[in-house]
């Protein structure tokens, strides 16, 4: 093996009463690109947090090209060679591409000569790696793999060795993706090393020579690559085996429950977002809509739950029409029958600073169950809230905690719990497990899985193409606002991957 | 000819009354373009007032006037930096405070030590800060038009007044030549950014209000030891919050920033002058009216003329290292 870039040992961070990394090990080899899983909350970002200086172990030791190193600050491990890609970019949109790599380390006071240096060295960085991008771009103006790019080319200007990518492929297109591990296997024979955090296994078997698994703060277990399977990695992650892809049997379409025809959108500037879209959803069936975050799905998602006008078309809720003009009711189509999850669950889905109970009838608060007289019925909410929680496996089981205080994966499930046990019609899913842990996506695709085979109608938008393929019986694939493709569940990922990146329709079929 | 002479003298006016908003609005515009709302640019400006005068008729020099004059205000804003940098406290409440405090303690501490009601004492001539004549302005005088605009507009202020057209360049320099300028728009964007490449967030912010403090001292001075020959309680009046209402107006900008300011100095000139003086077809106008004139252009402007103004984005908010 060879000799190691960065060694950890012994390193325990806590906050408060979270012990969020304990005791871990950790071994890096140089010129090597290590993988780093784990579920949310399982302590890889603060690991690698550490590692950056920004935040400081409690105890334990760091080392680095095998000399114990002090490092306190970010400028400490900039000074040693370690460069960071954070999950959400750390760049300043309106600068340009120059100022944002030259941002903390100008080479002059005036920023001329340093301006004109940083220039130099892009262009011989993007010689050696492959790493176009027009230096004088502005941040906000380029797509989001363009302002990765530049991430990195932030961290090779500091001269960094070792590289560090914290859920690179998160906003990525499959095709981006693929691009970014081009250029991190460029690097990796360039004698770089590359660490990489992510919960998608597929990605870890792709790329990494070696994978190291996190739990609950603990270092379980690293492992050869091309000696594990993604069924063992899932295990070591949950702590029990798991279901990467649901079991499900055949779809037993019945009638139409929802008809979208001609359906156009617009954005607050006036930009059509939603182009003329048409579609039905059966009972019985779950239609996938798959697509790259930003062509249109979240104006789609709205504009069907009522809450975003539509400038055009028709959308028939069980035979009869939605209104679409902006004067819709997201409360009268819930009595409609249906039911919305939306994406964004931290500003739609919930209110984070009330208690379980009170978000688990949200929007339902009207109904006469939860009434005695004029006032809220507290006794029956709350017992409502605990058979959620009991049914839908939320942890903690505690009706009364704030909803701020529980995880990513459980507040999806109170979002899903409160919609899907007013058993709607139609089920409108957005982002069904964005956030959420391995285990908690089974669960979550189980129950989606179980409406469907109780008849209801299930629309899933998620850029997620696993989930997609996983879960939908017919796949649309939304591009630029239109639906570019009608697919299988059998469709391979490259095929889908080219419709999302809008590859025309005949070159995608070849 | 009369007319020319009265163009001359709004527009000379104009200039002076411009250098107070100038100054205040350039000091905001090193504290917000770092990400600090600056609420407090009036108080800080008063306690500089206040400060410079009295300083200034004690040790009787004008420099040490305007020496004492920035060293308070700055104080005044490292406490603004305390609270909302150092403590993250809300800025607006901060700000106001340092407003309530500036305008409670100059009042007390001028009664207690001048006891003139409040003021401070009449500045003599060598501790008031003194026009300058520039060389031939008397002898070019009679020269038509462009002696009247080089004697008036351009000869004979002070040189605060030529310190604060001045700044305008040099802030411009600042913000988009050098490493300073480019990380303290940096910081007023996205602090994160300038955190995890290793540079103190809470360190440039406190640098870019020591600057707010500068400016606004300097302004305040200007206001008793220039404009006034001494400190009247509450003499800012409301400049620091027109400054406020430019810096927005200007986009953040300080070119931009000069203007609007010009132009919120060109209406309070015209007000003073058309006080009292009938208009053709309207008639006598009341001198409210023409008072108010300012603050409605103001409302007007914000409420839509300007198209969108977008504020650094981490405008307001405390930096606090996510987990």
């Amino acid at each position: 093996m060879a000799q190691a870039a960065i060694e950890l040992i012994g390193i325990n961070k806590s906050f408060g009463a979270v012990r969020a990394n304990r005791d871990i090990n950790l071994e890096i080899a140089r010129g090597t690109i290590h993988g780093i899983v784990g579920e949310n909350g399982a302590g890889k970002s603060t690991l690698m947090s550490i590692l950056y200086g920004f935040y400081q172990a409690d105890s334990g030791e760091i080392r680095v090209g095998g000399k114990p190193a002090s490092i306190k600050t970010p400028n400490d491990a900039i000074a040693l060679g370690i460069g960071m890609v954070h999950q959400h970019f750390m760049l300043v949109d309106n600068f340009s591409v120059l100022e944002n790599v030259i941002l903390g380390a100008e080479s002059d006071a005036l920023l001329k000569k340093s301006i004109a240096k940083a220039r130099s060295e892009l262009e011989r960085l993007e010689r050696e790696y492959g790493l176009e991008v027009d230096p004088d771009a502005i941040i906000e103006e380029l797509p989001v793999g363009l302002q990765q790019r530049v991430e990195i080319l932030k961290a090779l200007y500091r001269g960094a060795e070792i590289l560090i990518l914290d859920e690179p492929t998160g906003v990525l297109t499959p095709a981006e993706a693929d691009h970014l591990f081009r250029i991190l296997k460029q690097l990796k024979e360039q004698g770089k090393t590359i660490v990489l955090i992510t919960h998608k296994l597929r990605e870890i078997m792709a790329i990494t020579d070696t994978v190291s698994v996190m739990r609950q703060g603990t270092m379980v277990a690293t492992r050869e690559t091309r000696k594990t399977t993604v069924e063992e990695l899932a295990e070591l992650m949950v702590g029990r085996r798991v279901l990467l892809r649901v079991e499900k049997g055949e779809a037993e379409a019945g009638g139409v429950k929802l008809a979208v025809k001609n359906l156009t959108v617009k954005d607050q500037r006036g930009v059509t977002m939603v182009d003329d879209i048409s579609f039905d959803l059966r009972a019985g069936e779950i239609v996938g809509i798959a697509g790259v975050a930003g062509n249109g799905q979240s104006e789609l998602l709205e504009a069907i739950s009522g809450i975003r006008h539509a400038v055009s078309g028709s959308v028939m809720l069980e035979g009869k029409p939605i209104d679409l003009t902006g004067a819709a009711d997201p409360g009268e189509l819930r009595d409609r029958g249906l039911a919305h999850v939306p994406e964004d669950r931290h500003h739609v889905g919930l209110v984070l600073a009330f208690e379980e109970n009170e978000n688990s009838i949200l929007g339902y608060h009207d109904d006469e169950r939860y009434l005695k007289g004029p006032f809220l019925d507290i006794d029956a909410i709350r017992n409502d809230a605990r058979d959620k929680i009991t049914k839908y496996d939320i942890r903690p089981a505690d009706c009364r905690l704030k909803t701020a205080n529980f995880s990513g994966g459980n507040q999806q499930k109170i979002v899903l719990a409160r919609e899907m046990e007013q058993h709607p019609g139609v089920l409108i899913v957005g982002q069904p497990t964005r956030g959420v842990d391995v285990g908690a996506i089974e669960f979550i695709h189980k129950r989606l899985i179980a409406m469907r085979d109780q008849g209801k109608a299930v629309l899933v938008v998620s850029v997620e193409l696993d989930e997609i393929r996983s879960l939908s019986d017919r796949i649309l694939v939304m591009f630029a606002g239109r639906i570019v493709g009608e697919r299988g569940p059998e469709a391979s990922e490259g095929e889908l991957g080219l419709l999302m990146a809008g590859v025309e329709q005949r070159e995608a079929a070849e | 000819m009369d007319l020319f002479n009265a163009i001359i003298q709004i527009l000379d006016s104009t200039i002076r009354l411009s250098v107070p908003l100038l100054l205040a609005c350039l000091a905001g515009l090193y504290s917000e373009r770092a990400g600090v709302f600056d609420i407090g640019l009036e108080g800080k400006m008063l306690v500089g007032a206040f400060a410079g005068a009295a300083a200034a008729s004690v040790f009787h020099s004008a420099l040490i006037g305007l020496g004492m004059a920035i060293l308070i205000s700055v104080a005044f804003a490292m406490i603004h930096g305390f609270a909302s940098i150092t403590h993250r406290g809300n800025q607006i409440v901060s700000g106001v405070a340092i407003n309530f405090i500036a305008a409670g303690s100059t009042i007390m501490l001028g009664q207690a030590w001048f006891q003139q009601g409040g003021r401070t004492p009449a500045l003599a001539p060598g501790e008031r800060f003194e026009a300058i004549t520039w060389p031939g302005a008397d002898a070019l005088r009679e020269v038509p038009i462009l002696g009247p605009i080089y004697a008036e507009l351009i000869s004979g202020h002070s040189i605060l007044v030529y310190i604060a057209f001045l700044m305008v360049p040099f802030t411009w320099w600042v913000l988009f030549r050098t490493r300073f300028g480019l990380r303290l728009r940096a910081v007023g964007e996205n602090p994160a950014a300038v955190d995890t490449a290793g540079i103190s967030v809470a360190w440039l912010r406190y640098r870019a209000l020591i600057c707010t403090g500068v400016l606004t001292g300097i302004a305040g001075a200007y206001l008793s030891m220039v404009q006034n020959g001494g400190f009247v309680k509450d003499m800012t009046a409301g400049k620091g919050y027109i400054a406020l209402a430019a810096l927005i107006f200007a986009k953040w900008k300080p070119v931009n920033a000069m203007f609007a300011c010009l132009l919120f100095g060109f209406l309070d000139a015209l007000s003073i002058r058309l006080q009292g003086t009938p208009l053709p077809v309207i008639g006598k106008v009341p001198v409210q009216f023409m008072q108010a004139l300012p603050y409605v252009l103001t409302v007007i402007l914000l409420a839509g003329f300007i198209g969108k103004a977008i504020p650094p984005r981490a405008g307001g908010v405390p930096y606090v290292k996510e987990r």
